[in-house]
């Protein structure tokens, strides 16, 4: 029997109208279901091209049945694919390399910009747990043993001889084992940093407490070295990589802090709303975070063995630093002008 | 999702009503969803984990087996063999680092917003306010997950190593770490903090065939339709409503002889007709028929009759 035959014999308005329509329907889940199962390449561009007009239609044909049609199957057939196709209309569409694109050419510096006062917030908590590291094990030699873990401390622990402490800073390294050693900093690392903005998520109190600890950490081992005159020594060797480490696990804290500010203190919007808008932008920093820290670790693994100068090391970790903030600072501005 | 709309006739009413949300398309039409259950998820992430493991422990097979195949090449030479296994082991940190990070990225980011082991339990991830998923709300969803999954493990397993847990200190790190665990079993949409974070949930997948026209031979081109056999009055018709109507509808489409029988016999007593024998199907899609055609004419006067209980139009 032909379609128009049987739209001539159909006796219900409803069965006729789902006779008229069903043949754009059936196309439309034929395209889903090959989308489903990632063969998008497949479809021809007629089809690629009728997709929107295709959802669009099915949806205006769902109201319509809703309102008109006591097909129960029916109705239930139209609502499961209109909720297919409008996941694949409004799935994730940019491809991965596009956003790639979109996130080194602006999209990166842009989220930065937008935490900038919790990034304050963030060196602040820094700065003042290096201090507190440093005046507690300045105060009370016990307070090293307390603050850092024992596999640091090997050498470097308060009343170390100069040359000990100097031996661990410079030279000794023929190369071997660099490689290993990077990526592993790196992994390690990444987990830290994706720690401290996780933990965010609780207030950012978690967050700022392991900023703290950290940095805590730091200032012990800082006053360490500064008991026997090395202080410019250990800066270089710290800031090769550190200038980048740090700045990493910076703004990973500050987009957990941007998270749990957000969360506690919504504004007008709703608690719900302003977490998820908070943390789609500490999103971008976080990806930012762990690009950062892999040159951190190959600079650490490599750069710190190789060149074995303070005023190398300083350059190293000067230019570095000097280049971030370029990047953050000044990239991607234009595109906003027009809308301001 | 405000009370007024909790009366339109096509929110669905499943089995669960608990899990029933409506998610309106940015083209302003609602869709019914269903929030997935915290076992699903639960079972769905189970199988992911295994398939991390899974694919972990590959890599360190195939990582090995490559060792074992350049010891054999270069004939146990220790010096030669320094270079390959430190690239070896360089491989193995970053390729577990993405497996840990990047699987779930890979496969959300993808048409279907679901790892494996969400597909295989029926379920995907979708933006809680009907608009698009962006890369940005699976990574920040994903991100997350570091504290609540592999943060406890992470801690019970040092904590198990070190034994320097005391007492409280590790009732209350426990504590903690379980709340984040436990986040989605206390929001009513089964939000886990990712999803809090991104805006996102996790929603059932639906896949619902078009079945035929329910009474076919209601429309029979030769003319001697077994609908004009039958003539039902209006007082015939106006003993139903809509929820009868459904399920003489479901009964039609499974078509199964006994229940042709038990309810044609039912509606004829209703109705104060003689059963007859061998026909109950050309006799229930008569009256399916009239049944809907009188029940679509009052509806698209704006009057719809819920089920037999209901007044009259």
């Amino acid at each position: 029997m032909s379609t128009e035959q049987a739209l001539s014999a159909a006796v219900l308005r409803s069965d006729r109208f789902r006779l008229e329509r069903e043949a754009d329907w059936i196309r439309l889940e034929a395209m889903v279901t090959k989308m489903e199962k990632g063969k998008s390449r497949r479809l021809s561009d007629d089809d690629v091209l009728a997709l929107p007009t295709l959802y669009r239609t099915l949806l205006s044909s769902l109201s319509i049945a809703r309102e008109n049609s006591l097909d129960a199957g029916l109705i239930d057939y139209l609502e499961g694919l209109a909720l297919r196709s409008y996941f694949l209309v409004y799935g994730t569409q940019t491809s991965f390399g596009r956003w790639l694109g979109s996130f080194f050419g602006g999209g990166w510096s842009r989220a930065v910009r937008a935490i900038r006062y919790d990034i304050w917030i963030a060196l602040s908590v820094m700065i003042a747990g290096a201090l507190i590291g440093y005046i507690l094990v300045a105060g009370d030699r016990d307070w090293f043993y307390a603050l850092v873990p024992s596999n640091f401390s090997d050498v470097r622990v308060p009343g170390a001889s100069e040359a000990a402490l100097r031996g661990t800073l410079f030279g000794g390294q023929d190369g071997d084992g660099l490689g290993v050693f990077a990526a592993f900093l790196f992994s390690n690392n990444a987990q830290v940093a994706i720690l401290a903005f996780a933990l965010g998520f609780a207030f950012a109190i978690p967050s700022i407490l392991l900023l703290i600890h950290n940095m805590a950490l730091l200032g012990a081992m800082l006053w360490v070295f500064a008991q026997r005159g090395l202080t410019t020594e250990f800066v270089g060797w710290l800031s090769i990589h550190g200038t980048t480490e740090l700045f990493a696990i910076l703004l990973a804290g500050a987009a957990g802090i941007h998270v749990g500010r957000s969360i506690a203190f919504p504004g007008t919007r709703s608690h719900l709303k302003a977490a998820s808008d908070a943390g789609k932008r500490a999103a971008l920093v976080m990806v930012g975070v762990i690009v950062m820290l892999i040159c951190a670790g190959l600079l650490e693994g490599f750069a710190r063995q190789l060149v074995d100068n303070t005023a190398g090391r300083f350059a190293v970790g000067g230019g570095m630093l000097l280049l971030w903030l370029l990047y953050f600072i000044g990239f991607g501005r234009t595109r906003r002008r027009p809308g301001a | 999702m405000s009370d007024s709309s909790a009366v339109e006739p096509w929110i669905r009413q499943s089995a669960n009503p608990k899990f029933d949300r409506i998610l309106v398309t940015p083209e302003g039409v609602p869709l019914n969803v269903t929030v997935a259950a915290a076992g699903a998820r639960a079972g769905a992430l189970l199988l992911d984990i295994v398939i991390i493991l899974g694919l972990i422990i590959l890599v360190t097979i195939a990582g090995l087996a490559l060792l074992w195949a350049f010891g054999v090449a270069l004939g146990d030479n220790l010096q030669n063999t320094n270079g390959p296994l430190q690239f070896l082991a360089v491989v193995w940190i970053i390729s577990v680092f993405l497996f840990r990070n990047a699987y779930f990225l890979y496969f959300e980011l993808g048409d279907r917003a679901a790892t494996w082991g969400k597909r295989a339990v029926g379920i995907r991830v979708a933006a809680r306010d009907g608009g698009r998923l962006t890369a940005e709300a699976v990574i920040a969803r994903n991100i997350v997950r570091d504290v609540e999954l592999f943060l406890p493990l992470v801690f019970l397993s040092s904590a198990e190593a070190s034994g320097t847990m005391s007492g409280l200190t590790a009732w209350a790190g426990f504590l903690w770490v379980l709340m984040f665990l436990l986040f989605p079993l206390f929001n009513k949409d089964r939000l886990r903090g990712g999803d809090v974070i991104a805006g996102t949930w996790v929603i059932q997948n639906v896949k619902k065939n078009l079945g035929d026209i329910v009474a076919p031979s209601a429309i029979a081109p030769d003319g001697a339709a077994p609908f004009a056999r039958y003539q039902f009055s209006d007082a015939d018709l106006s003993v139903y409503g809509e929820y009868e109507l459904q399920t003489l509808e479901n009964v039609l489409r499974i078509d199964q002889d006994d229940a042709l029988q038990k309810v044609a016999a039912s509606i004829c007593q209703k109705i104060g007709w003689e059963p007859g024998s061998g026909d109950e199907r050309a006799f229930l899609e008569a009256y399916y028929t009239a049944l809907r055609a009188r029940l679509e004419r009052s509806m698209r006067f704006g009057k719809r009759r819920k089920d037999k209980h209901s007044p009259h139009e």
